[in-house]
Parts: C-alpha cells; sequence; structure tokens
C-alpha cells in the first residue's frame, strides 16, 4: 500500500479532489455521525425548506451507529454502516456541501454523479472493526435527534482514524480496481 | 421429571447475549488467521489485520465486536421429558436478551414495526425463536447475533429439480457475487437446500450454527461445500477491498423436498460469526 495520507477536518473541495482511489488515510478532527433514520429525518427537513442542525459544508459524514459507552468510555463500539442503504438521500446532502462520507460497502451511480459534481471522497473503514476504531475516538456528543438512540446525529473527535479511499471524487472505485486482479472465475 | 425453572433460562439467555457479542468463536478466529497467510491481496492484508486485532481487542476489554450486536436469533431444543416451571419460556427468553443487551452494553436494533412506524423497542427483543421438541429431558440452548449488513445480502432461488447441482452452485454464486463487499466479508456461508422456501431459509441459518471447520456428515454435501469455498475465493470479493478470501466456509443443511422442487437458500454471515451454546 502507498503511504499513509493524514487529513484534518474540515475537508476542502481542494483537498478531497486530491485523494485517490486506494489511498490509505488518518482522520483527525471532528466527523459527524448519521446513519438511516436521521438522513430520513434531514433530507424532510430540506424538502420543507427547513435549517439543519448543523452547517454540512466541507465536513465529513460518518454512516454510524454506535453501541452505548461503558461508564469511563467516550464511546462504545463504532465500525461503518452499510454506505448503500444512504444512497437514496445522498446526493440532496451532497448538495449541502459535504466534502467526505466514511461508510462501507457500493455507491449508486447517481451518488457516484454527484461525488463528482461535488468534489467529495467516500471513504471506507473495516466493516466489523468497530472496537479497534472505537481506540480513535476521544469524544462523542449527540448534536440533534437524541430521540433516534444509537441513530441519532452526534459529533465524534477523532485522532488517526484509519480509512481508505474507495471512490475518489473522479469515480475511480477502489472495489473494482482491487477485486479486478483476483478475479479467477 | 426434570425441572428448569424461568429464571434460570432468562439468567443463562442473558449471559449468552453478552459473550456471543464480546467472544469471536476460536474457529472463527482461526480460520481468519489462516485466511491472513494466504492472502494474496496486500490491501486484503492490511484489512484482515485489522479484523482480526479487533476481535482480540474485542475478547480482551469485553466489548462488542461489531456495532451492529444484530437482531437475537435463538434455537432452543426442549427435551420432552422436561418440565419448565415459573413463567412463560418465550418471555423468560426475551427477558434474558434484555438484560444481557441492557448489561452489556449491546445496540438495541430493533423496531416493533416494519414499515410505518419502525419504532426501536429499545432493549432488542423480541428474539427470533424456533423450538424443536426432542427426546430427553434437557433444554439446549443456540444464540446467535445476527448483523443486518450481512442479512440484507441473503436470498432464495426457488430451483427445479433438473436444475441440478450445476443449477445450485450457481445460485449460490449470483447471490454471493451480488453481495460482493456489502456484507463485511470474509463471509461465513449459510446454505438450505430442500424443503419448501421457509424450510431452506430456515435451514440455511441453521447451518450458520456449525463449527466452521466441520463438514456436513453427507459426503456430497461436504464436498459441494469445500467446492464452493472455492469458487468463491475466486470471485475477486476479498477481505472487503479485493483479494482472494471472500469466504471462510460454505455450510449447507439439507432436507426432504417436493418432487417438483428444488429450493436454495442462502444466509450470508459477515467475518464475525457470533454464537453461544448451553445445555441445561
Amino acid at each position: 500500500m502507498a503511504e499513509t495520507i493524514r487529513i484534518t477536518t474540515p475537508l476542502k473541495e481542494e483537498d478531497s479532489r486530491k485523494l485517490r482511489a486506494g489511498d490509505s488515510v488518518l482522520i483527525t478532527g471532528t466527523i459527524y455521525s448519521a446513519r438511516d433514520a436521521a438522513h430520513k429525518v434531514m433530507t424532510e427537513a430540506l424538502a420543507r425548506g427547513e435549517k439543519l442542525p448543523i452547517d454540512w459544508n466541507n465536513q465529513i459524514v460518518y454512516y454510524l451507529g454506535p453501541t452505548p459507552a461503558k461508564p469511563g468510555d467516550p464511546i462504545g463500539s463504532c465500525g461503518p454502516t452499510t454506505a448503500g442503504r444512504m444512497d437514496a438521500y445522498t446526493p440532496t446532502m451532497l448538495e449541502q456541501g459535504i466534502k467526505g462520507m466514511i461508510g462501507k460497502g457500493s455507491r449508486a451511480p447517481e451518488v457516484v454523479e454527484s461525488m463528482k459534481k461535488n468534489g467529495v471522497t467516500y471513504f471506507a473503514a473495516v466493516g466489523g472493526a468497530a472496537a479497534l476504531i472505537a481506540k480513535s475516538v476521544k469524544k462523542y456528543t449527540v448534536i440533534a435527534y437524541p430521540e433516534l438512540g444509537p441513530e441519532a446525529l452526534a459529533a465524534l473527535e477523532v485522532e488517526d482514524f484509519p480509512a481508505i479511499v474507495v471512490i475518489d471524487s473522479e469515480g475511480n472505485d477502489y472495489y473494482e480496481i482491487g477485486q479486478k486482479p483476483y478475479r479467477k472465475l | 421429571m426434570r425441572t428448569i425453572n424461568v429464571e434460570k433460562i432468562t439468567a443463562e439467555v442473558a449471559q449468552m447475549c453478552k459473550e456471543a457479542a464480546y467472544y469471536l468463536p476460536q474457529d472463527v478466529y482461526e480460520a481468519l488467521k489462516k485466511g491472513r497467510e494466504t492472502e494474496e491481496s496486500p490491501v486484503g492484508q492490511v484489512v484482515l489485520d485489522q479484523i482480526i486485532r479487533n476481535s482480540e481487542i474485542a475478547r480482551a476489554e469485553d466489548r462488542p465486536i461489531c456495532q451492529d450486536t444484530g437482531m437475537t436469533i435463538i434455537f432452543l431444543e426442549v427435551g420432552q421429558d422436561l418440565h419448565i416451571e415459573g413463567g412463560d419460556l418465550t418471555e423468560a427468553i426475551n427477558a434474558g436478551v434484555a438484560k444481557g443487551y441492557t448489561e452489556g452494553y449491546l445496540r438495541k436494533s430493533v423496531v416493533a414495526e416494519p414499515l410505518f412506524d419502525r419504532k426501536n423497542t429499545q432493549n432488542n427483543t423480541p428474539a427470533i425463536i424456533y423450538t424443536k421438541i426432542v427426546p430427553g429431558d434437557q433444554l439446549k440452548i443456540e444464540l446467535t447475533c445476527k448483523g443486518f449488513g450481512s442479512e440484507n445480502k441473503g436470498g432464495i432461488k426457488m430451483l427445479v429439480p433438473a436444475d441440478g447441482v450445476e443449477g445450485v452452485k450457481k445460485a449460490v454464486l449470483d447471490i454471493i457475487q451480488h453481495a460482493s463487499c456489502n456484507p463485511c466479508p470474509p463471509m461465513v456461508v449459510g446454505v438450505g437446500i430442500g424443503g419448501t422456501m421457509d424450510q431452506a431459509a430456515y435451514l440455511s441459518k441453521r447451518a450458520l450454527m456449525r463449527k466452521i471447520t466441520e463438514r456436513n456428515a453427507h459426503p456430497d454435501y461436504a464436498a459441494l461445500e469445500n467446492e464452493l469455498l472455492g469458487l468463491i475465493n475466486k470471485t475477486g470479493i476479498g477481505p472487503q477491498l479485493g483479494g482472494t478470501t471472500s469466504a471462510l466456509a460454505v455450510n449447507i443443511e439439507w432436507g426432504p423436498t417436493h418432487i417438483a422442487g428444488l429450493p436454495v437458500a442462502v444466509t450470508i454471515c459477515c467475518h464475525a460469526c457470533r454464537h453461544s451454546h448451553r445445555v441445561l
């Protein structure tokens, strides 16, 4: 693997556009977790012309619903959830200025088109490495929708959060690139 | 007649939920280590290192392996000479699930109704319970925490007898290739062959409760398990970002079926193939 790239949030469009599929990154700063229910609530609010609880411009969204924190811990286990379930909401959310998404699994063509247009990078964290990933989270604060429980919109302070660029802002897809040499059927 | 109080069952189920969520079974752990040794993709090796390290942290620190601590599925074998006293068995099991998920800091991921309200039940109940009445006076409990990243990628094909072995292989491979990188591979693949549509699905789930180092007792099905594993590991899916370790095992369970049918169901499990067992 190539050298690891360090990213500090917020992520500017020009920096996002420099990342390439297959790059290994360590992310430091604030990222925001939201998954199915929070995406539904946010896109419905936008449709009504309402403002969202946070300004998403140049931010990174993490598709996550953590386990409850044990006493004394900032967060419980917190690996990525399947990003594809958010595809229906993603183009709308990317128009809000999001520059990075962290999840796992493939994305729909309309998401990739919106990523190219808006200069957005899609990162994968290792699915199921939830106890390991928790070591890079220093603070977890619910920002909005606490009634959604693990699906609430929350801010995560992260330090050297490990991820890999899977789809870059030119639409190169590392799931495809990474599988091809080993496809022998 | 032997008796068991439901309180004992509640306490055991609570403990089993925590055990399953924190401690990856040894056979799965060893299969991951073996996969790491043979994995050809350098990125795949990095992913496997993280997955192995993760399971070690979870075990050492009593933490959930994955944040999706799943929907709880329980397979019960109730001895026909056993008397269960002190309350309702189903309620006792669900009380155990609620206790285990609350005390164990596991995520509550169950909604009471699937389509309109989708309101979280806040304690991960109800569990899905399959009960079989068997000879004897013991109570056997097998529990799994089934994550939905992988559950969403399962499938079923109602084949016809003429489709034969080749048809079964194609059906399984189609489902796996469609699932691709999404169900957190390396996967454990449960296959149910025969029965009715619902029975095949049940068998595919049941198959995941067997040790992944154990092959089907029927030599033809054992050979098919090995052949399918070889084929799946040639898809290129690998450990999420491409490679040669797409699956750790294929477990097949089969059952009698109708003269006109050949149902095939596939339940995919992620690398966190979590389960716990008790005989009371």
